[in-house]
């Protein structure tokens, strides 16, 4: 925890899990962890909200739920991506791309440009 | 997908709520047992884990909640939120949803009235097993132009044998007098050959039925009596079986009860309220000897062999017949052109009301839709009147999605209500409804308020409750928040394009209005046409009552078999009539001389052969004849056109005579003078085949004997002295005391002979009427629907022109402070509800003449674009429009500037 930690942007988190997911079945914590990890820890996630966030894709359909075995032996739900789901990721995905580069573009003008 | 996935994870949050939640929970223990665990291994002590993993989960509790709305868990929590909230909001307004909920039970309730009937007798299969099979065997002559002219015992048998079918059964029938009871009665019977019921496929009630494999050529003296007249006549004894009754003086011994609600397949109510059974071959007496070209067998139902479609044994039954027509050139000559057709028995019962129920149908339905465009625009009203409601609702974070539902909810809830309403109505009043449907109406005892009846209302509740639901609720799918709050706090309701919605329903119902009210019209146009149509006789203090010669099995048994032995008894049964207090006149004749009071079944069929065009008999057109006593056609008052009438001295012994009518004579001697023309008749059922030449003596004026809408049916007249018949009328004319006439004539009749029944009195007006039952009741159910349907059109326009006038308060008000003329204003209103009066009927209109055209079958004597039913209709509608308008002008009218612009 070297810097300082960044609030999610409102409504990426569902984007962030559905990236998570995309790499692999995970169970909600295991998605907690590979967010953190793939940020190198520089978002700060509120863990009670990760569950309704799962509930919701899955009840939309972009993800969907099965119970299996964690690392540890125990007991678990792992979720992982489906079609529409993965559909779902690359339209938020280029959505996301457009707005960071359109922002950026906006931030870098320099007085010279207008 | 998307439905289907949140449909899912709702009905497993439903009906697996506590594993849910109970997966739930093992999930989040999981999940901080996990984080817990991490923690430890980085060296933070155990029970700190614990506590630190708990603190930064965070609300355990609010979690859950959370992920039990992003299930959705809360849909139906929310329906059930809607529908209490929308039984809070009909009740508080207690008038409008009794009007709304009226209209719909009216529509709700009509519609599935209408369609129990049309269930009963187009959709539902009739009530035998495997209906499809049966058919009604029809054959033509088209050579001669005759029409399902009936078969020949011969041709039934080669049926029978053919493999085609696994039964074929002709039906004879008729009344027939039952003596032995109380009193002489009048029974309806069929006379079936003993495979009828096998073909049908029926059990009795008690008793058996006839063997099938019995071959008697006559009648085998076993008689099967219906459940009614078991109860009726006999009381319901059970020792009923092995008693022995006198049909036309002939025993009968019963063997077998049908089970109650039992009725024979058949196209009129005689035909379908048979009340007893008698098994025949048709080959022995009273039947004449088998011959392959004397159709006497006028109906015959088949069963289809099995696994046989109807198109496959069409053509196996045109094999045989080509091949029949071979091996018999004389019986059939090919110009006859014999054809067989198999008719689907459905079909052949209900064929001719198809017409008249899909119009009714269509009708009731377009009530309904008025109903619905009605209650749409009531609720448009009080929706802009809630525009602020829902816009605050709207404002502080209601989805638009979750409105409108509870819209829909709302139109679906008083939908139901109103079908609800509708049903019960339906159920009280189902005894009275059916009384005043004519019972010429097939399978009426078939009509059932039934699982698809029920069905039907729900989908039309459904249907109408989106309609009318969905209107508002698109409303508030499209209102701009800003726009209406802002409005809102100017005094006003509304927007201008829900205003807008508000005038196309409105146009809306005036186009449907019209064009009921004027298939209405055009009903009434024919039928008032029908009833001002000069008969060509004078049904005015004519009654008639019937009688019947017993028929019995040994034609020498027959106390009437000549007309020298007949006559004696016409004759002293008219003189004994004319004693009868108020008789002015008395006259006899057969069935078919009734004028409008007899069924197809009750002609006689006569094939006719003109003198100097003698051809093959086949080939011979079938003429249908009367046999009268001489008195008949003065006492009916039928007008003597050339020639005489008959006289008493046209008897036996006296050469053979016929009247005949104006359209006969133009028929077959187009060219030249009928009079003194010689015929000669043979019986198309083939019983006598020497009859002598026949001289035209009279030719009287044309009437409209068959049918009110028919005028000029060829008719040929014969002398009750020369020629039998032993289904009697007798016609008396006079100041007659209707009540006492039936006894009256009872007893002179059986003064005569005290074993003939006398039944069926009625005047011969109310013949008349009754032969007009059927368009009666289109009729009346169509301009009851069109007066509805006007009177909700009505409605509808008022309710739009006064909320118009309501809206524009204070600019009414500045206009008359401004000096405005009165009259100008009323006549602003005016013109706004006469536009939209105008558009509709214009549209109206147009539909009409697209429904008039399909309505043709259907009409008599105006054309279907009538231009006088078109423009009365439309101005009628208009004069309406106006009217209802009036009300709110007067209401601008009195607007008073000062209040009116204080408001302002």
């Amino acid at each position: 925890m070297t810097d300082k930690q960044l609030d999610l942007l409102q409504g990426t988190l569902d984007m962030l899990i559905l990236k998570a997911v995309s790499l692999g079945p995970l169970h909600g914590y295991g998605v907690l962890l590979r967010i953190q990890q793939i940020s190198k820890d520089r978002l700060e996630i509120q863990q009670g909200s990760l569950y309704p966030a799962l509930y919701r894709l899955e009840h939309q359909g972009w993800i969907s739920s099965e119970w299996g075995e964690s690392e540890n032996k125990r007991k678990a739900r792992f979720y992982r991506l489906t079609a529409t789901g993965k559909r779902r990721l690359q339209t938020e995905a280029a959505n996301w791309n457009r707005m960071s580069d359109v922002i950026a573009g906006i931030l870098e003008t320099t007085p010279e440009e207008v | 997908m998307k439905l289907w996935s949140e449909f899912r994870s709702w009905t497993r949050a439903m009906l697996g709520r506590s594993r849910m939640e109970s997966d739930m929970d093992t999930e989040l223990k999981f999940h901080i047992e996990a984080y817990a665990e991490d923690l430890i291994r980085k060296g933070v002590p155990r029970a700190q884990a614990v506590r630190r993993a708990r603190v930064e989960f965070g609300g355990v509790e609010r979690a859950k909640e959370e992920c039990r709305d992003a299930r959705g868990v809360s849909f139906f929590e929310a329906l059930a939120q809607d529908l209490r909230y929308g039984v809070r909001m009909l009740r508080k307004s207690p008038g409008f949803t009794a009007i709304a909920v009226l209209t719909i039970a009216l529509g709700i309730g009509a519609t599935t009235a209408i369609f129990s009937i049309v269930d009963a007798t187009l959709l539902h299969p009739l009530p035998y097993p495997h209906p499809e099979q049966l058919v009604n065997i029809e054959d033509d002559l088209p050579g001669v132009g005759a029409q399902d002219v009936g078969i020949s015992v011969p041709e039934w048998q080669d049926m029978q044998r053919s493999g085609i079918f696994q039964n074929v059964s002709p039906l004879g029938g008729g009344s027939v007098n039952l003596t032995g009871s109380s009193r002489p009665a009048r029974v309806f019977f069929a006379a079936v050959p003993p495979n009828y019921f096998a073909l049908i496929g029926v059990k009795p009630q008690l008793g058996r039925l006839f063997n099938p494999d019995d071959h008697t050529p006559g009648f085998t003296l076993e008689g099967v009596i219906s459940d009614g007249i078991w109860k009726s006549a006999f009381g319901g004894d059970p020792n009923i079986l092995g008693r022995s009754v006198r049909l036309d003086n002939d025993l009968y011994q019963i063997i077998g009860v049908m089970p109650p609600g039992y009725h024979d397949p058949g196209r009129t109510p005689q035909d379908r309220n048979v009340e007893m059974w008698m098994a025949t071959g048709f080959a022995g007496p009273p039947a004449p000897p088998p011959q392959r070209n004397s159709r006497i067998l006028p109906n015959t139902i088949a069963r289809i062999a099995p696994g046989l479609k109807l198109q496959a044994a069409q053509s196996r039954v045109d094999a045989l017949v080509a091949s029949l027509q071979k091996q018999y050139p004389v019986d059939y000559p090919a110009q006859a052109g014999w054809h067989v057709r198999l008719v689907p028995l459905q079909e052949s019962v209900v064929g001719n009301v198809r017409q008249s129920l899909i119009l009714l149908l269509g009708a009731v339905g377009l009530v309904l839709l008025i109903g619905c465009v009605n209650v749409a625009n009531l609720l448009l009203a009080r929706a802009s009147a809630r525009g602020r409601e829902m816009a605050i609702r709207q404002a502080i974070g209601a989805s638009r999605r979750r409105l409108m539902s509870q819209l829909l909810t709302e139109g679906l809830l008083l939908s139901l209500a109103g079908g609800v309403a509708g049903l019960a109505i339906l159920y009280f009043t189902k005894g009275f409804l059916l009384r005043i449907v004519p019972d010429s109406l097939p399978r009426l005892n078939e009509v059932a308020i039934n699982w698809s009846v029920l069905l039907f209302a729900l989908g039309a509740i459904l249907v109408a409750g989106v309609v009318f639901g969905l209107a508002p609720a698109w409303h508030v799918g499209r209102a701009d928040l800003t726009h209406v709050l802002k409005q809102e706090g100017r005094g006003s309701t509304g927007s201008g394009e829900q205003a807008r919605t508000r005038r196309i329903l409105v146009v809306t119902e005036f186009a449907l209005s019209l064009v009921l009210m004027i298939a209405a019209g055009l009903l009434l146009r024919s039928f008032w046409d029908l009833l001002n149509v000069r008969p060509g006789f004078n049904p005015e203090n004519v009654m008639s009552v019937r009688t019947w010669l017993p028929v019995p099995n040994d034609p020498e048994t027959d106390i009437y078999k000549t007309a020298a032995q007949e006559a004696p008894f016409i004759r002293e049964v008219i003189r004994r009539s004319k004693t009868v207090p108020g008789v002015e006149e008395a006259a006899m004749g057969d069935l078919a001389a009734l004028p409008l009071g007899h069924d197809q079944d009750d002609l006689n069929p006569y094939l006719m052969i003109l003198e100097g065009h003698e051809t093959e008999s086949n080939l011979a057109p079938l003429v249908n004849i009367s046999i009268v006593s001489p008195e008949y056609f003065h006492l009916i008052g039928m007008t003597l056109q050339r020639g005489r009438l008959f006289a008493d001295l046209d008897n036996e012994t006296a050469p053979a005579v016929a009247v005949i009518n104006e359209a006969y004579a133009r028929t077959y001697w187009p060219n030249g003078d009928a009079l003194g023309k010689h015929l000669k008749l043979e019986d198309a059922r083939g019983t006598r085949r020497d009859r002598p030449w026949t001289t035209v003596i009279g030719v009287i004026a044309d009437a409209r004997t068959e049918s009110l809408a028919e005028v000029g049916v060829p008719q040929l007249y014969l002398s009750l002295y020369q020629k039998t018949s032993k289904d009697l009328a007798i016609f008396v004319r006079g100041r007659l005391d209707t009540a006492a006439i039936p006894v009256q004539l009872r007893e002179q009749v059986q003064a005569v002979n005290p074993e003939l029944p006398v039944f069926g009195a009625q005047t011969l007006s109310e013949v008349v009427s009754a032969s007009l039952s059927e368009r009666r009741f289109s009729m009346e159910i169509v301009g009851l629907f069109a007066m509805t349907a006007l009177l909700l059109a009505g409605l509808g326009i008022y309710g739009v022109i006064s909320y118009l006038v309501s809206e524009r308060t204070h600019e009414i008000g500045i206009r008359l402070a401004l000096g405005a003329q009165r009259q100008s204003i009323v006549r602003m209103v005016l013109r706004q509800g006469l536009r939209l009066a105008v558009v509709g009927a214009a549209v109206g209109l147009a539909c009409a003449l697209i429904v008039s055209y399909f309505m043709a079958g259907v009409l008599y004597g105006v054309r279907p674009a009538d231009p006088l039913t078109f423009i009365g209709v439309a101005g009628l509608l208009i004069c309406v429009a106006l009217l209802a308008c009036y009300i709110p002008a007067r209401r601008a009218l009195r607007v008073d500037p000062l209040t009116a612009l204080r408001y302002e």
